[in-house]
C-alpha cells in the first residue's frame, strides 16, 4: 500500500508543483497518474521514488514512513521514459543490476536475469547491448529491470509514450497482463486518457498540482466531477454549454432539456458526450438546433460538428448516417447522458441511485 | 512544469558539501598555479627584483619605475613592433588566409587528395615544438639547407639576413592547420542552396565569397582571429630557431621577456612585460568569451598554457 | 613527392599563371595567400569570347589554377617534413633531403644514449602524470557542476576559462619561476606536472562539462532508486558514459605537456630531469657538431605518439572542435 497525507512540494522560486495530496493505493492496485503536462503527475512519482524531497507531507510505503528514506532503500522500482538502460552494459547486466547493488553473487543474480528475460520474451536478446534493440524491446527490458528486483511497487513515468502509435498498443495489453500476473503495486504517469482508461484500477486525475478526481476508469469517463476532469477525459472532447436551471427544465443553448432531480435551480454548465448524442433531421424541442460545418471520418464512425447559435456542439453518428455540410440538424442528448455542473461540481445524481426517468 | 521536468533536482544538490569537495582541488590547483602567478606578476612588476645579487636577497617596490623604464627602451619598443608584425604577417593574414583558401579549395572535395593536404597541414600543427624548430633550422641551414639546396641558392643564411620573414613563415606552416579546420566546419555549414542561387544569378567566385560566405561566416572569421592572434601573441617556439637573434632582429615579446627576465635575470622588469602582455590577452579573451557567449559555436576554445 | 627536388625552379613563378598545372614550388608559402583571387581575375580574361567558349575556359582555368594551388600547398607543408622522414633511416645523415641509405642502425644509436631514454622516461613521467591529474581533477569538478545547481556556475566557468587563456606560460614565466623555487618545485617532476595541469584545467573541465551535460540524468537516478551509492553510480554509470570524454581529454593533456618546451625549459636545470622537448634543444644547440643521426632518429621517435594519439581519437571519436590537441 502507498499513502500519501497532505504531500506537498514547492520548487526555488515558488512553483507549488504538488499541492497538499492525500492519496491511498491499495496492494496490487494499477494506479494511473493522468493530467496535461505541467500538472505535477511526474513530480509526483519521483517524489514516491524518493528522488525529489517533499517540502511538507508524508509517504507511507507498505505501512512504512519512507519521507526521509532514500530512494535506495524505499524497496520501490522505477522505469523512467526514456528507459535509461545502461548503454554500456548488455541485457542482462542490465537487468541483474539491482541484485549487483544487493551483493547477489554473479552466478545467482544471471540465472535470474535468464528467468525474468525469458518471461518476457527477451531471451534471444541477452547478450545485446540497448543500442542493438528496438524501441519496444529496450522497453520490455526496462520492465525486466524492474520486475527482476521484486520491488514493493514499480513506478514507471510515461512508459509507452516511446513508442509508436501501433506497437504502444500491444505494449499496452502486454503491461497489463504483466502486472496482473504480478499483482505488484504499480504507479504509472501518462498524459494519454486513453491509456489510463485502458490500463489502470483507478485513475487520479490532476492539474496544477491538485487531485480534480480520483476514480475507477468508469467513474470518471461516466461521471467526472468537475469541467476539467469532463474536458480531459475522452478521445473527443465533452460538449459543455452553459445554460439555466428552473422551471422544472434545462434551458441550455436554445434546447429545453428535463431537469434531473436534485439540481437546485439557476445558472449551470450542461455536459453531454459527442458519443451520447443522436441527429435528428427534424426539429425537436429537447434538441440544440444548428447547421453542419465540419464533418470528420473517424473509420467507424463521423465526428459532426454543428455551428449553433454562439456555441459549436460536437456529435459522433454512425457511419452511413453523416449529414452533409451546410445543412440543418438537431442534436439530441441521449436521455440519462446529461451532466449538469454548478460551480464547477457535478451536481445531477448519478443515473444508478438518482430519479432516472 | 515542463521546464522543472528538464531539470530535475540532481544528486549532489541536496548535499552542497559534496558539490564543494568534488570541485576544490580543481580550484585550488588553478588557484595556485594560475590565478596566483597572475596577480603576484602584478606585485613584482612594481619590484626591482632580480635572480641575482642585492636586489634578489632584498627587493625594493620602485613603483612604475618599470613601466616607464620600458618605454624608454628601444629594445623594448623594437621587439614590441615585431611583435605586431608577428602577429599580423603570421596569424591574421598568414594563418587565416591560407587555412581559409584551403579549406575553399577543399570544400566539397572527397578522397586521397584531400586527406593528404589536411593530413599534412595537421601535421605541421601537432608535432612537438622542438621538433618543428629543429626541422625549420635543417631546412634554411646556410651550407647544407634544403632550401638553398633546391633554390640553388648555396650560401643564403635565411635565418641571419631574414629572420623575421623566416620565423613569419614558420609560423604560417606551423598554425594554418587550426584555421583551416575552423574555415572547414563553417564552410560545411553554408547552405548548398545560398551558393547555387549567387551561382545562378551569376556571381564570380569572388562575388559568392564576398556576398554568400563571407556574411555567413562572419562569426567564425572573428573567432579564428582572436584566437590565433592570441595564441600567435603568447608563442615561445621561436625562441628554439632563432633565440631571438641575430642581435635581437626576431625578438619577439615572448622571447624578450625570456631573454631579459630569466636569462639577463632582471626578474621584475620582466615580470612588468609580463604584465602588459597579460593585458593584451585579456582584452583578446574577453572579445573571444563574449562572442563566444553569445553564440556557443561549434568552436569551443582550447586552452594555451 | 620526388618532384620537389627537381632542379628547375626558376621559372616557377611564371607557370603559376594557370598553364603548367605540375609545378610544385617550394616558394609556395608567399603563393598561398594570393591565390584565392587568381580564379576571379583569369576568369576576367574570358569575358569578350562567346559564352560557351568563355565557360569552358574559365572552368579550365578554375581546375587548373585549382590543381596548382594544391599543389604549392602540399610542397610547403610536406617540406620540412621529408627530412624527419628520411633522416632516421639515412646511413650518413645531412642535413639536406636525400635518398636514404636504409639503414636502422640510428636507432640502435640512439637506444644506446643514455639522455635520450632517460628524457622519454621523464617525458612519459610528467605528461601522464598531469593527464591522471587534470583528468581526475577535471572530471569531478566537471560532474559537480553539470549536475548542481550552483548560483553563478556558468560566470565561473568562464572566467577560469578566461584565465587560461590570459595567463599562458609566456605571460607568467616569472611568477612560475618564483613560485617553483619557493616550493621547492625546481628541478623536481611534480613541479612541471602541477605548473602544466593548472593551465590545462580550465579548458579540461570545460569540455568535460560538455560531456556530462550530454549524458542524461535518468540513468544515475534509475541507480540510485535501485539503491547504489554515490561511489557505485559514479564507477558503474558515470565513468563508463562518458569515457569518450575522459578520453579525450588525456589524449588532450598528454599531447599539450609532451610538446610543451617552455615551463620544462625554465623549471628544469638538471638535464636528468629534462623531457624529451628539451633535450631534443640542447642535442642541437649546444652540442658543436650536431648529432645527426640522433637528433633525426628522436625527432622521430618523440614525434610518434603525439601523432598516434592525434589519429587513434579522431577516428575513434571524430574530431571535436574543442578537442584541438595541441596549442
Amino acid at each position: 500500500m502507498i499513502a500519501l497525507r497532505g504531500l506537498t512540494k514547492e520548487f526555488p522560486g515558488g512553483v507549488r508543483a504538488l499541492d497538499g495530496l492525500d492519496l491511498e493505493i491499495a496492494d496490487g492496485e494499477f494506479f494511473a497518474l493522468l493530467g496535461p503536462s505541467g500538472c505535477g503527475k511526474t513530480t509526483l512519482l519521483r517524489t514516491i521514488a524518493g528522488l525529489e524531497t517533499p517540502t511538507s507531507g508524508n509517504i507511507w510505503i507498505g505501512g512504512t514512513e519512507v519521507t526521509s528514506v532514500p530512494p535506495g532503500k524505499r524497496d520501490v522500482a522505477m522505469v523512467f521514459q526514456d528507459y535509461a538502460l545502461f548503454p554500456h552494459m548488455d541485457v542482462t547486466a542490465n537487468i541483474a543490476y539491482p541484485l549487483r547493488i544487493r551483493k547477489v553473487p554473479r552466478s545467482r543474480r544471471e540465472a535470474r536475469a535468464a528467468e525474468t528475460a525469458s518471461r518476457l520474451s527477451l531471451s534471444e536478446l541477452l547478450s545485446r547491448r540497448p543500442g542493438q534493440l528496438s524501441g519496444g524491446q529496450q522497453q520490455r527490458v526496462a520492465l525486466a529491470r524492474a520486475v527482476a528486483c521484486h520491488p514493493r511497487a514499480f513506478l514507471f513515468d510515461e512508459p509507452l509514450s516511446n513508442l509508436d502509435a501501433r506497437l504502444r498498443l500491444e505494449a499496452r495489453t502486454f503491461l497489463k497482463r504483466l502486472q496482473r500476473e504480478l499483482a505488484v503495486t504499480t504507479v504509472f504517469v501518462t498524459h494519454d486518457q486513453g491509456e489510463a482508461l485502458a490500463l489502470a484500477d483507478r485513475i487520479a486525475v490532476m492539474s496544477a498540482g491538485r487531485f480534480t478526481q480520483v476514480g475507477t476508469p468508469t467513474e470518471v469517463f461516466q461521471r467526472p466531477a468537475n469541467t476539467f476532469t469532463a474536458a480531459f477525459i475522452g478521445s473527443t472532447p465533452m460538449n459543455l454549454l452553459p445554460g439555466t436551471a428552473g422551471d422544472g427544465a434545462l434551458r441550455v443553448a436554445g434546447a429545453v432539456l428535463p431537469l434531473p432531480g436534485g439540481v437546485p435551480d439557476g445558472p449551470i454548465v450542461y455536459g453531454v458526450r459527442p458519443e451520447y448524442m443522436d441527429l435528428s433531421p427534424t426539429p425537436r424541442a429537447d434538441a440544440f438546433a444548428g447547421k453542419v460545418a465540419v464533418v470528420e471520418n473517424l473509420g467507424t464512425a463521423h465526428l459532426v460538428t454543428l455551428e449553433s447559435r454562439e456555441h459549436l456542439i460536437q456529435a459522433v453518428v454512425p457511419e452511413g448516417a453523416e449529414p452533409s455540410a451546410g445543412t440543418a440538424a438537431w442534436a439530441v442528448p441521449r436521455p440519462g447522458r446529461g451532466l449538469v455542473y454548478r460551480d464547477d461540481r457535478l451536481v445531477s445524481p448519478s443515473p444508478a441511485n438518482g430519479e432516472n426517468r | 512544469m515542463s521546464r522543472l521536468k528538464g531539470a530535475p533536482s540532481p544528486p549532489s544538490a541536496a548535499r552542497p558539501v559534496g558539490t564543494a569537495g568534488f570541485v576544490l582541488p580543481a580550484l585550488v590547483l588553478i588557484g595556485v598555479f594560475l590565478v596566483f602567478p597572475a596577480l603576484w606578476t602584478i606585485y613584482l612588476g612594481l619590484t626591482d627584483y632580480r635572480l641575482t645579487g642585492l636586489e634578489a636577497a632584498d627587493p625594493r617596490v620602485v613603483g612604475l619605475d618599470n613601466y616607464t623604464a620600458a618605454l624608454g627602451d628601444e629594445r623594448f619598443r623594437g621587439s614590441l613592433w615585431l611583435t605586431v608584425q608577428f602577429v599580423l604577417g603570421s596569424a591574421v593574414i598568414g594563418q587565416a588566409v591560407l587555412g581559409f583558401a584551403i579549406a575553399w579549395v577543399l570544400r566539397d572535395r572527397r578522397g586521397p587528395v584531400k586527406r593528404v593536404t589536411e593530413g599534412l597541414v595537421l601535421l605541421a600543427w601537432i608535432l612537438p615544438s622542438s621538433v618543428v624548430a629543429f626541422l625549420w633550422i635543417a631546412l634554411l641551414d646556410r651550407d647544407e639547407g634544403t632550401l638553398n639546396a633546391l633554390l640553388h641558392t648555396p650560401g643564403a643564411a635565411w635565418l641571419l639576413d631574414h629572420p623575421m620573414p623566416s620565423i613569419i613563415v614558420f609560423n604560417v606552416w606551423r598554425g594554418t592547420a587550426f584555421s583551416m579546420m575552423l574555415y572547414g566546419a563553417a564552410l560545411s555549414n553554408v547552405p548548398p542552396s545560398l551558393l547555387e542561387t549567387a551561382r545562378l544569378a551569376g556571381a564570380s567566385t569572388l562575388q559568392q565569397l564576398r556576398d554568400v560566405v563571407l556574411p555567413h561566416i562572419k562569426g567564425h572569421v572573428l573567432t579564428n582571429l582572436l584566437l590565433i592572434s592570441l595564441w600567435t601573441f603568447n608563442d615561445f617556439s621561436t625562441f628554439q630557431i632563432t633565440a631571438g637573434g641575430p642581435d635581437g632582429r626576431s625578438e619577439i615579446l615572448p622571447v624578450y621577456i625570456y631573454n631579459v627576465a630569466l636569462s639577463g635575470g632582471r626578474l621584475g622588469f620582466g615580470a612588468a612585460i609580463s604584465f602588459l602582455v597579460l593585458l593584451v590577452n585579456l582584452v583578446f579573451a574577453v572579445a573571444y568569451l563574449r562572442l563566444l557567449r553569445s553564440r556557443r559555436t561549434d568552436a569551443t576554445p582550447k586552452a594555451a598554457p | 613527392m620526388s618532384e620537389h627536388s627537381k632542379p628547375e625552379r626558376s621559372q616557377a613563378n611564371r607557370h603559376r599563371e594557370g598553364r603548367g598545372g605540375e609545378v610544385t614550388d617550394e616558394r609556395a608559402e608567399s603563393e598561398g595567400r594570393a591565390t584565392p583571387s587568381e580564379e576571379g581575375t583569369s576568369r576576367l580574361k574570358g569575358r569578350p569570347e562567346p559564352a560557351e567558349r568563355s565557360e569552358a575556359i574559365r572552368h579550365a582555368v578554375a581546375v587548373i589554377g585549382r590543381a596548382t594551388f594544391l599543389a604549392a600547398v602540399l610542397g610547403f607543408f610536406a617540406l620540412p617534413l621529408l627530412w624527419l622522414a628520411t633522416a632516421p633511416f639515412d646511413a650518413r645523415p645531412g642535413i639536406t633531403v636525400s635518398v636514404p641509405e636504409f639503414t636502422l642502425r640510428n636507432f640502435q644509436a640512439l637506444l644506446d644514449n643514455p639522455y635520450a631514454l632517460t628524457s622519454l622516461r621523464n617525458s612519459l613521467i610528467q605528461a601522464g602524470g598531469s593527464a591522471v591529474l587534470v583528468v581526475t581533477l577535471a572530471a569531478l569538478a566537471a560532474y559537480a557542476l553539470s549536475r548542481a545547481r550552483v548560483p553563478g556556475r556558468d560566470a565561473l566557468l568562464y572566467v577560469l576559462l578566461l584565465l587560461s587563456s590570459v595567463v599562458t606560460g609566456t605571460a607568467a614565466m616569472v611568477p612560475l619561476f618564483e613560485l617553483a623555487t619557493r616550493l621547492g618545485l625546481i628541478d623536481t617532476h611534480l613541479g612541471v606536472v602541477l605548473t602544466l595541469s593548472g593551465g590545462l584545467l580550465p579548458a579540461a573541465i570545460f569540455i568535460m562539462k560538455d560531456f556530462m551535460d550530454g549524458t542524461p540524468t535518468s540513468y544515475e537516478e534509475s541507480a540510485r532508486v535501485f539503491g547504489a551509492s554515490s561511489g557505485q553510480i559514479l564507477r558503474h554509470v558515470v565513468i563508463p558514459l562518458v569515457r569518450p570524454g575522459l578520453a579525450t581529454i588525456a589524449v588532450w593533456a598528454v599531447a599539450n605537456v609532451w610538446g610543451s618546451f617552455l615551463q620544462p625549459f625554465i623549471l628544469l636545470r638538471d638535464p636528468d630531469k629534462a623531457p624529451g622537448a628539451v633535450i631534443l634543444y640542447t642535442l642541437y644547440t649546444e652540442g658543436g657538431a650536431p648529432r645527426l643521426d640522433l637528433i633525426s632518429t628522436f625527432s622521430l621517435l618523440y614525434s610518434l605518439p603525439v601523432v598516434v594519439m592525434y589519429v587513434f581519437v579522431s577516428r575513434r571519436y571524430g574530431f571535436r572542435f574543442h578537442g584541438g590537441i595541441k596549442s
